[in-house]
């Protein structure tokens, strides 16, 4: 069932190539024969999902950067041209816009599942390492793209997020002048934003061949986090996973649809209909709502420096969360009290989420600072400590066991 | 897993604690009725036909219309204009064009214009409105919103409840009060306006009952204008959502099926290893 040599070419040519090049060999031994656990759910079809929508973005952002001028004088009236003089432009643009929503509702289920199953412990650190590097790599495209727009909360976003740097003590200044390339945000910014955004997608692209390549090395993790022991745990990729691949991401492409096509402009922030205005401050600043959960950690603590440093850390220790975890059992099946802790992880990023939107006063600045406490306590304190604590339930012999007598 | 339960309550409940507390001044504005709204939602012609009206004898005084051109009001899904009948009205504005010799002229327009602006630029549209140019109408609708707040904008998800735009330019055309409510100072040169964030309007009362005569023995008040003229920026903000919610249903269908027929295939293939 698995193994490279498995992989006979049919004709003529496939075998004269295969002496040559062994793509054929390559991609028989990577999506067909590949062994994935037989009792993967659904929550394992977000990867796949995720490189659709990577799909999606690369192929919408090709055609809507052939109708799009990057100049502030001209950024916001070529969208509304394409929106209403373009063939279908208006479908495309707001499959992209969306399709970063989607992105990202994809990428926090997958980052989800990975930490409720214990995916990112040994032997899959690397594995999680690249996920935290393409989860910063969606954060900067994400937010280079909003920006292109030119409107109102594109601009003012983009003021913002750049001025984070210049908490940085004595060079900070410097460093934003440098991002900027000028003393404001204006033309060059555009510039180099939208030639970033066209870059960054191709490197994600690259880490996401260097993700799957690990995931290839280490195998999947599964529901019940053991390692799969014999023929009898594994199926083979296609037909099984790619199947089920298929009918999870149209059911996921149906959500997809009624945004684009019902509620396009949902997620997005009415402000950005009004065209950038350096002399206009909107009322409230919002990022997009997926940065909306360290917009909140930013803005709860008052030290300008020291929010910067919480907002980058908050992601940073992503990576460092095969070692904060210090238990031996992978899933939270088997980890009554970590399945506790993740839970409350959960509501508490959701509740940043939605304070993150709200304006930084009063009881939405208490509960921020609740919630944010609780984000690097649960890194930093809690996991290190549930390892060592911790009862955790009988794990099953094996993967088929854990799974046959069920249905018997 | 009590403890779960028990924690997971907690959490809510201090949400919910949370939404309590009112945020901004601005009161919400009524939630019209409007034949666009929802996933089999049309534009009604003769309401967009009226509605132009409104912005041709009234809004265009101040108000721009940068991003449409006259051939939009012919297209399908919006006013229903005939070919000829969008030759006519544009035929009755003037453009700035050049001549062959390079001189400035001024021409009938054709339908391929886009609408002219009132003003020459940004600083007379500033300067004949008391400090304030009067933004741009093309895309008015989209970029005006109220908050809905917690959990009625999770809820808006599934209701496809969209009008925030609509209603709110709807009631701040009924919103103003003269003289405004005693205990409040408004500053000169402002009018008090019920639904405007702060309530202090820099725009006097656009529209009064009678004064838009209509064809098509629609009521002239300001109840009606009011939905007329929102509803006609709807549109222009969004010239082809008639065409996006056809489309959106056929591909729904064709994703349903697709799904359907991809879950039967998912069981049987998978029905030999359970």
């Amino acid at each position: 069932m698995s193994g490279p040599s498995t992989y006979q070419p049919q004709n003529g040519f496939l075998q004269w190539l295969e002496k040559r090049l062994p793509i054929g060999g390559l991609i028989h031994s990577s999506f067909v024969a590949y062994p994935t656990p037989r009792n993967l759910n659904y929550w394992w079809t977000f990867g796949g999902i995720l490189a659709f929508m990577l799909g999606v973005q690369i192929i919408t952002g090709i055609v809507l950067a052939m109708h799009y001028t990057p100049h502030v004088d001209m950024a916001f009236n070529s969208v509304e041209t394409i929106m209403r003089d373009v063939n279908y432009g208006w479908l495309l643009r707001y499959i992209h816009a969306n399709g970063a929503s989607m992105f990202f509702l994809a990428g926090y289920i997958h980052i989800f599942r990975g930490m409720y199953y214990g995916s990112y412990k040994e032997p899959r650190e690397v594995l999680w390492i690249l996920g935290v590097i393409l989860y910063l790599l969606m954060m900067a495209t994400g937010f280079m793209g909003y920006v292109l727009v030119w409107g109102q909360m594109s601009f003012w976003a983009a003021t913002v997020i750049t001025n984070l740097f210049s908490a940085i003590p004595g060079v900070g200044e410097t460093i934003v002048t440098w991002l900027w390339g000028g003393y404001a945000v204006g033309n060059p910014t555009l510039n180099r934003f939208f030639s970033l955004h066209y870059l960054l997608p191709f490197v994600i692209a690259g880490v996401v061949v260097l993700h799957v390549w690990a995931l290839h090395v280490v195998g999947q993790n599964n529901p019940t986090g053991i390692e799969p022991k014999s023929d009898k745990d594994t199926v083979p990729f296609t037909p099984y996973a790619t199947v089920k691949d298929s009918f999870f991401m149209a059911v996921f492409c149906i959500l997809f649809a009624w945004f684009v096509f019902y509620i396009p402009n949902f997620l997005g922030h009415a402000d950005n209909y009004i065209p950038a205005n350096p002399a206009v401050t909107p009322a409230e600043i919002v990022p997009e709502w997926y940065y909306l959960p360290f917009y909140a950690i930013l803005r709860s603590i008052p030290d300008k420096l020291l929010g910067v440093c919480a907002l980058f850390g908050s992601i940073a220790i992503l990576a460092f969360l095969p070692w904060l975890d210090t238990s031996r059992v992978r899933s939270a099946r088997y980890r009554p009290l970590y399945r506790q802790f993740f839970w409350l992880f959960v509501i508490a990023c959701l509740g940043l989420g939605w304070l993150g939107s709200k304006p930084p006063e009063g009881w939405y600045v208490v509960f921020s600072r609740i919630f944010t406490a609780y984000y690097f306590g649960y890194f930093l304190i809690v996991l290190p400590l549930l390892g060592i604590f911790e009862k955790t339930k009988p794990l099953p012999n094996s993967i088929s066991e854990s799974v046959l007598p069920a249905k018997a | 897993m009590k403890t779960k339960t028990i924690l997971a309550c907690a959490a809510v409940a201090a949400l919910a604690a949370l939404a309590a507390p009112a945020q901004a001044e601005q009161v919400p504005p009524p939630a019209l009725k409007w034949s666009f709204s929802g996933p089999f939602g049309k534009f009604d012609e003769a309401q967009l036909q009226r509605g132009f009206k409104i912005y041709r004898e009234v809004c265009s005084n101040c108000h721009s219309l940068n991003l449409l051109s006259f051939r939009n009001l012919g297209e399908p899904g919006g006013p229903g204009f005939s070919e000829a009948q969008v030759a006519q009205i544009a035929s009755e504005y003037k453009i700035n064009d050049l001549d062959d010799s390079g001189q400035p002229i001024q021409r009938p327009g054709r339908p391929a214009d886009h609408f002219p602006a009132p003003f020459p630029n940004e600083l007379a549209a500033k300067a004949a409105n008391g400090g304030t140019a009067p933004p741009d109408m093309s895309t008015l609708a989209k970029a005006r919103t109220y908050s809905r707040g917690f959990p009625w904008f999770l809820i808006d998800m599934v209701t496809q409840y969209q009008e925030q735009g609509p209603d709110y330019i709807a009631a701040i055309l009924k919103g103003y009060k003269d003289p405004p409510p005693a205990n409040f100072k408004l500053p000169p040169g402002g009018h008090y306006n019920e639904y405007f964030p702060d309530h202090n309007i820099a725009m006097p009362q656009p529209l009064q009952d009678g004064q838009v005569t209509y064809d098509d023995g629609s009521p002239q008040t300001l109840e009606q204008y009011s939905k007329d003229i929102a509803a006609f920026l709807v549109w222009a903000a969004e010239p082809h959502m008639v065409q996006r919610k056809r489309v959106g249903f056929q591909v729904m269908i064709f994703l349903i099926v697709l799904s359907g027929l991809l879950y039967f295939t998912k069981k049987k293939v998978w029905s030999a290893v359970h």
